[in-house]
C-alpha cells in the first residue's frame, strides 16, 4: 500500500483529534493549531487527488482488520478528493477572513471552543465525503448538525442568533430523523450497511420486484431528509436566520460548505447506494428538479426584498442551492457534473461575499443594514473589489467562476431534451436576471458616497486581506482555466459507477 | 392489512415516530419539542431492535460454548441502536442547554413568543 493512500483516513483522525486538543488550548494557540490541522489536511487531500488522478481508479481503505461485509470502509475517488481539498481549503480561508470577528463575538475565555467546533465540523465533512458506510454517514451527519448549530449559537450576545440556532437545530433534527429511518428500512430489506453491498442487493430487489414499496419509501426519506438539511426549497425557512445572524466565519462556513456536505452525500447515495436507474424509476429526480426551480426563483425574489446585506446573501444561497438541485434533478451524468461544479463555484464565491460583508461591517459600526453600509465599498476598497468579483460570479458574467457552472448547467439541460429543458432554461434565465436585480443595487449602495462620513472603526487584518486576495484569485482561476477541474469532476463521477 | 398486526412492533414504532415528528414540527413549547425528538429517535430504535430480533434466539453472547449462528439474534441492529442512543443523548443535552439559555433571556418556552421578543430586542 502506498503512503498517500493513508492520507484520507489520517486527515479525518487529525481533524477529530484537533477538536479535543483545541478544547484545552488557549484561544490564540487553538487558532494556530487549527490552521496547522486544516493546512495539513489540505496538502494531504491535494496529494491524494494527484495520486488518484495518476492511477485513474478509486480505492477502498479498510478501517480495522475486518474485510468487506463486516468492517467499516472509506472510499477514495477523484470527486471525493476534490471535495475534501475544497472543504479544507475554504474552511481555512473562511476562518482567516473572519478571524477578529471570532474573537470579538465569543466569550473571552471560550474563543478556543470555536476552533474545537471548526475541527469537528471539518472532521464530519471529510467523513461524509469519504465514508463508504451508510451508518457512519448518519453519525457524522449528526456531528455536523451539532457543530454547525453551535457555530451559530456561539455569538452569544445576540438573541436572534440563539433563536436562529433553535430553529436550525429542530429542522436539522427532523431531517436526520428521516434519514435515519431511511437507513433502518434499507438495512432491513438489504441486510447491509456498506454502500457496494447495499447497491448489489438493491439492484437484485429491483429486478425481482420484491420490496418495491419500501424501496420507494427509502428513496423519499433520503431525498427529503437531506433536502431539509441542505435547505432546499420549501425547507429553507431556517437558513436566512441562521446564516444572517452568525458571526462572519460561521456564515461563510455554513453556506459555503455545510450545505454542500449533505448534497454531496445525497449524490453519493443516488449513485452508489440506490443506483441512478432506480432513482429515475421512482421519479425522485423530478421532485428535486421542481424544488430546485422554485428555489432559484423564490430565493432570488426574497433576496430582492431584503434590507440587510447578510440576509440577502443568505437568500441568495437558497437560490444557488436551487441551481445545484436543478442539476441533480436533471439526473443525467452531465447534470450531476454541473451540480458538482456549482458546488465548487458556490463554495469559492459565497464565503468571499460573506468575508467582504464582514469587512463592510467593520467600517460601518458593525451594522449590516443597507442604510448603514452606504459607501462601505469605498472605505474598505479590497472588500469592495471582492464583493464585485463575487457578485459578478453569482450573476454569471464570463471570466468569473459562476459563468462556468451556468454554462455546464445549460448544456446539460439542452442535452436532456424534454419538457425539463424548457423549464430549466427558463428558470436559469429568470434567476440570472433576478440575481442581477439584487446584486447590482447592493453594489450601487456600497459604492455611493454617504452623506455623513463614518469613522474607520477597525483596520483590516493581514489575514483577512490575504484570504480575500486568495478568494479573488481562485475565482478568476476557476473562471478562466476551468477545464482541468471540469475534466476531473467528470472523471470522478465516472468512478462512482 | 393483516401484516400490520403480525408485525405489530413495527406498526407501533411507525406510529410513535409520527407522533414524535409532528410534535417536534408543530408544538410551540420547546420542552415538548425536545420530548417529541426523543419519541422520534426511540421509535427508530424500537424499529431497529425488533428487526434484529429472531423469535426464540438469545442475545449474541457466547456463554455455554455454543458457536452455532442459529442460536443467536443479529447483533448489528443492537450495535446501531447503541450508537444512535449516544447521538440522541448528546443532541438532547445540546437542545436542553440552548433552551435554558433562551429561558433565562426571555422567560418563556414558547418559540413563537421568543421569536417576537428577539425581534423587538434588536430593533
Amino acid at each position: 500500500m502506498n503512503l498517500v493512500q493513508n492520507f484520507p483516513f489520517l486527515s479525518i483522525i487529525l481533524t477529530l483529534s484537533g477538536g479535543v486538543v483545541c478544547s484545552v488550548l488557549k484561544g490564540s494557540n487553538a487558532r494556530k493549531y487549527c490552521y496547522f490541522v486544516l493546512t495539513s489536511v489540505l496538502v494531504g487531500s491535494l496529494l491524494t487527488m494527484a495520486y488518484v488522478l495518476s492511477t485513474g481508479e478509486s480505492y477502498v481503505y479498510m478501517m480495522g482488520h475486518f474485510p468487506a461485509p463486516w468492517g467499516n470502509e472509506i472510499r477514495v475517488g477523484v470527486l471525493e478528493t476534490i471535495m475534501a481539498s475544497l472543504f479544507s481549503g475554504i474552511m481555512l480561508l473562511s476562518l482567516m477572513g473572519g478571524m477578529h470577528h471570532i474573537f470579538e463575538d465569543t466569550e473571552d475565555t471560550k474563543s478556543n471552543l470555536y476552533f474545537t467546533l471548526v475541527s469537528l465540523l471539518s472532521a464530519s465533512l471529510l467523513a461524509l465525503v469519504y465514508t463508504n458506510d451508510l451508518f457512519t454517514g448518519y453519525v457524522f451527519v449528526e456531528i455536523n448538525t451539532i457543530a454547525s448549530c453551535a457555530l451559530v449559537m456561539i455569538r452569544y450576545r445576540s438573541g436572534k442568533a440563539l433563536v436562529a440556532t433553535v430553529r436550525y437545530l429542530f429542522m436539522s433534527l427532523l431531517g436526520s430523523g428521516l434519514f435515519l429511518i431511511g437507513i433502518t428500512i434499507l438495512y432491513d430489506i438489504t441486510g447491509h450497511l456498506l454502500m457496494e453491498n447495499i447497491a448489489q442487493s438493491v439492484s437484485v430487489l429491483f429486478q425481482t420486484g420484491t420490496y418495491a414499496f419500501p424501496l420507494s419509501v427509502v428513496v423519499v426519506l433520503f431525498s427529503m431528509g437531506l433536502a431539509i438539511k441542505s435547505a432546499c426549497f420549501p425547507f429553507h425557512t431556517w437558513l436566512p436566520g441562521a446564516h444572517g445572524n452568525a458571526t462572519v466565519s460561521s456564515s461563510s462556513i455554513l453556506s459555503g460548505l455545510v450545505l454542500k456536505g449533505y448534497i454531496f452525500l445525497l449524490i453519493k447515495i443516488f449513485y452508489r447506494v440506490i443506483g441512478m436507474n432506480i432513482i429515475f424509476h421512482e421519479r425522485a429526480t423530478n421532485v428535486l428538479f421542481i424544488f430546485g426551480v422554485f428555489a432559484m426563483i423564490i430565493g432570488s425574489i426574497k433576496a430582492i426584498q431584503e434590507k440587510d446585506l447578510k440576509r440577502m446573501l443568505a437568500y441568495s444561497s437558497v437560490a444557488q442551492i436551487g441551481y445545484i438541485f436543478l442539476g441533480i434533478g436533471l439526473g443525467t451524468e452531465a447534470g450531476i457534473a454541473a451540480a458538482c461544479l456549482h458546488i465548487i463555484v458556490h463554495a469559492i464565491t459565497k464565503p468571499m461575499l460573506f468575508t467582504a460583508c464582514g469587512g463592510f461591517m467593520d467600517v460601518s459600526g458593525g451594522s449590516k443594514k443597507f442604510s448603514d453600509i452606504q459607501g462601505a465599498g469605498l472605505r474598505d476598497k479590497l472588500s469592495g473589489i471582492a464583493f464585485i468579483v463575487g457578485a459578478m460570479s453569482m450573476i454569471g458574467i464570463p471570466f468569473f467562476a459562476g459563468f462556468i457552472s451556468k454554462v455546464y448547467l445549460t448544456t446539460a439541460a439542452i442535452e436532456y431534451s424534454s419538457i425539463k429543458t424548457v423549464v430549466a432554461l427558463a428558470a436559469l434565465a429568470i434567476s440570472t436576471l433576478l440575481n442581477a436585480c439584487y446584486y447590482i443595487p447592493a453594489m450601487l449602495v456600497l459604492f455611493t458616497h454617504p452623506k455623513t462620513e463614518k469613522v474607520h472603526t477597525h483596520p483590516r487584518s493581514k489575514e483577512m486581506s490575504l484570504s480575500l486576495y486568495i478568494f479573488i484569485g481562485l475565482n478568476f482561476l476557476m473562471g478562466c482555466f476551468s477545464q482541468p477541474i471540469v475534466n476531473a469532476v467528470i472523471q470522478g463521477i465516472a468512478m462512482f459507477r | 392489512m393483516i401484516q400490520l398486526f403480525i408485525n405489530y412492533y413495527e406498526t407501533v414504532a411507525v406510529i410513535i415516530f409520527s407522533i414524535g415528528f409532528t410534535t417536534m414540527l408543530l408544538n410551540r413549547n420547546l420542552i415538548k419539542k425536545i420530548i417529541g425528538f426523543n419519541f422520534m429517535d426511540c421509535a427508530i430504535y424500537l424499529f431497529l431492535a425488533c428487526k434484529g430480533y429472531v423469535e426464540g434466539r438469545k442475545a449474541p453472547i457466547i456463554i455455554d460454548g455454543v458457536q452455532s449462528m442459529e442460536a443467536y439474534i443479529n447483533p448489528v441492529p443492537s450495535g446501531l441502536v447503541l450508537t444512535g442512543i449516544v447521538v440522541s443523548v448528546s443532541v438532547t443535552a445540546f437542545l436542553l442547554a440552548l433552551t435554558i439559555r433562551l429561558y433565562y433571556r426571555y422567560h418563556t418556552l414558547d418559540i413563537e413568543e421568543i421569536i417576537v421578543l428577539s425581534k423587538k430586542e434588536e430593533d
